[in-house]
């Protein structure tokens, strides 16, 4: 048996060098303006996916992003380590969306992907931290959902088998196919770049990459149509212009604040043993300790 | 659009126990309820319900509604998530308040993706206000704003859903206050049909086998935290914020950072997207402060900042700092404590 997966995968800005051109004035994220990484947990997913594959020899690994143009690098990385090929939504109108206009676009990209089993992504992305993607689409799709998901445990043709880590335990569901399934970052880590699919990959490029190449480098993606990385708009996938970007937005940001918090008097406390020692007395003495 | 309608609020239990989460927003959505004068309604969705009313009733709660099901406990997503959702199309509230907790974080997405409202996630601030759009210069009254840390904890924003009901947010355990608004306070019941909000087809995950334990980490409540972030450097310099804790007779907290630099676990990480506390003591080793992490622990009675960066933003809502190495430091003190303590 073999199945067809796509993994939803994020170009993320890596929130821990965030800069101060970050936001632009309407409080949407310049994500031009920061370095971007493979959304962490997306990875976890896309483990998932590649052990899928090697126990089921024909299936299928497609990595489905939205961003950018310039997120078909997530799917060169995801096709370094074994994803098979990858879909780029890109478009202008597509920006400033919320979560639930994101889900709605990414949906409509599955609809149009058509024949699929299973559908993964990592459980949130680190420049939001909502978790609410996975379970739009899913709902978006009228499919079921497996949330937390730690390990997959067995898959048939008919169903899924998923070890799920919450706060307080483990629990083990069985959902059937199709279904959207999110991983967790407990989850086995995602393994490196191979050296063989780094030399076949690397010269996989999206529509509008095409563009600029020269003439040799096309026709070579001509004669290998697996270095073709598909980039769809929001017309091709059949969008509402109602419900995509900023306008299909139910939520909108009203401000954002670089917070100051109420600075206290603090004391100093010196590094020696003397100022240490009376710091200690002193919070004994008090009863904030002992 | 004039809202006339309630705020509402999803409560989750475990054992005939309502969740402390829940109990907590119940007390937030008391107060925005009043502010806006409408009613404080409840929905428990489960099994084995039986006089669950008598834990919500103390809270300010004007109606629960109950819906009994075998099926619906332990929790699964589409059925709680069609009970809701149906459920909401005929009472129409202005606003839904959950948990930020596996089932919330589970449950609120579908239900806003098929309503199409807005869903705001780990809200650490609910407020009620006004808002103009800025396009179109329409004005809006009594919107919930809901304030949370975004983009990593860098910036704080305001959200509203100016035109989509309910106005959905969810709110991790621990950020708001749980406080009794009124011992004698009754409310209304009202006992719902369940087949009449799911339908057979909507129970299609099947639960094989759940392993539920009390976890051992219980941050939330000591009364001192030793706290450590991605200057303690590795994992082993960890081992000397467990010594000092060791000493004091507190636990351990860690920050984001170091929770994803694998110092630590996550079920210690302190912050918007983990645990808020309130300690009467709080030392924080190697951490600069980022707002997702002081959102969860700037009402600590007493704040000692140790760091090697006396500019560290951590330093400035410290009570104490200390411009030092960890390493350096942490050691002393535990020479001291033993010294001077009894």
């Amino acid at each position: 048996m073999s199945f067809n997966i796509i993994v939803l995968a994020k170009q993320v800005p890596d929130t821990r060098n965030v800069g101060k051109d970050a936001m632009k004035a309407d409080g949407t994220i310049n994500r031009a303006a920061l370095p971007a990484i493979f959304n962490p947990e997306d990875l976890n997913a896309l483990e998932q996916a590649l052990r899928i594959k090697e126990a089921n020899p024909g299936t299928t690994v497609t990595v489905l992003t939205m961003g950018l143009p310039r997120a078909s690098e997530v799917i060169r990385e995801a096709m370094y380590r074994g994803a098979d090929a990858g879909i780029v939504l890109t478009d202008r109108v597509l920006g400033g969306a919320d979560t639930l206009a994101t889900s709605y676009s990414l949906a409509q990209a599955v609809k149009k992907f058509g024949n699929y089993d299973l559908i993964l992504g990592g459980r949130q992305a680190i420049d939001g931290d909502t978790a609410q993607v996975g379970p739009q689409i899913a709902e978006k799709l009228g499919l079921p959902q497996v949330t937390y998901a730690e390990e997959i445990v067995d898959i048939t043709p008919k169903d899924i088998t998923v070890k799920r880590r919450l706060e307080n335990g483990i629990e083990t569901v069985k959902a059937p196919l199709p279904c959207v399934v999110t991983v967790n970052g407990s989850a086995a880590e995602c393994r490196p770049r191979n050296a063989m699919l780094l030399q076949k990959y690397k010269y996989a490029a999206s529509t509008s990459e095409q563009n600029a190449l020269d003439e040799t480098r096309k026709s070579l993606i001509e004669k290998r149509p697996y270095l073709n990385i598909a980039e769809w708009s929001a017309a091709f996938v059949e969008a509402d212009p109602e419900q995509i970007g900023l306008p299909g937005s139910p939520t909108k940001v009203k401000s954002i604040e670089n917070v100051v918090f109420t600075a206290k008097e603090s004391r100093r406390i010196e590094n020696n043993d003397e100022q240490l020692e009376q710091l200690v007395k002193e919070l004994i003495a008090n009863h904030t300790i002992g | 659009m004039k809202d006339q309608n309630n705020l509402i609020v999803y409560c989750e239990f475990d054992e005939g126990k309502v969740a402390d989460v829940s109990l907590e927003l119940l007390t937030k959505g008391r107060e925005l309820a009043t502010k806006l004068g409408v009613n404080l309604e409840a929905v428990v969705v489960g099994d084995n319900l039986e006089g669950i009313e008598k834990q919500l009733f103390p809270y300010g709660v004007d109606k629960v509604y109950k819906v009994a099901d075998k099926r619906l406990y332990p929790y699964t997503s589409n059925p709680h998530a069609a009970v809701l959702i149906n459920l909401f199309k005929e009472i129409k509230p202005q606003i839904c308040l959950m948990g930020a907790t596996c089932i919330g974080r589970d449950l609120g997405p579908r239900v806003s993706s098929c309503l199409h409202s807005g869903l705001t996630a780990d809200c650490t601030s609910l407020e009620i206000g006004p808002h103009t759009d800025p396009k179109t210069g329409k004005e809006y009254e009594n919107l919930l704003y809901q304030i949370r840390p975004a983009f990593g904890g860098n910036i704080v924003a305001t959200i509203v859903n100016p035109e989509c009901r309910p106005q959905m947010a969810t709110v991790r355990e621990g950020v708001m206050k749980k406080e009794v608004f009124d011992p004698e306070y009754k409310g209304e019941v009202v006992e719902l049909d369940a087949s009449k909000y799911v339908a057979p087809e909507d129970f299609v995950v099947e639960i094989l086998d759940r392993h539920i334990e009390k976890s051992k980490v219980n941050i939330k409540n000591s009364p001192i935290i030793v706290a450590g972030g991605y200057g303690m450097g590795s994992k082993e310099n960890f081992d000397l914020l467990y010594k000092l804790a060791d000493t004091l007779g507190a636990e351990v907290g860690a920050s984001r950072a170091a929770v994803d630099a694998g110092f630590c676990e996550h079920e210690r990480q302190i912050g918007q997207t983990g645990v808020t506390v309130r300690p009467k003591l709080y030392i924080a080793c190697g951490i600069s402060g980022q707002i997702q992490h002081i959102a969860g622990m700037q009402d600590s009675s007493i704040i000692i900042s140790i760091n090697s960066d006396p500019d560290a933003p951590i330093n400035t809502i410290a009570d104490f700092v200390i411009t030092g190495n960890a390493e350096d430091v942490i050691p002393k003190l535990i020479n001291y404590y033993k010294k001077n303590s009894k």
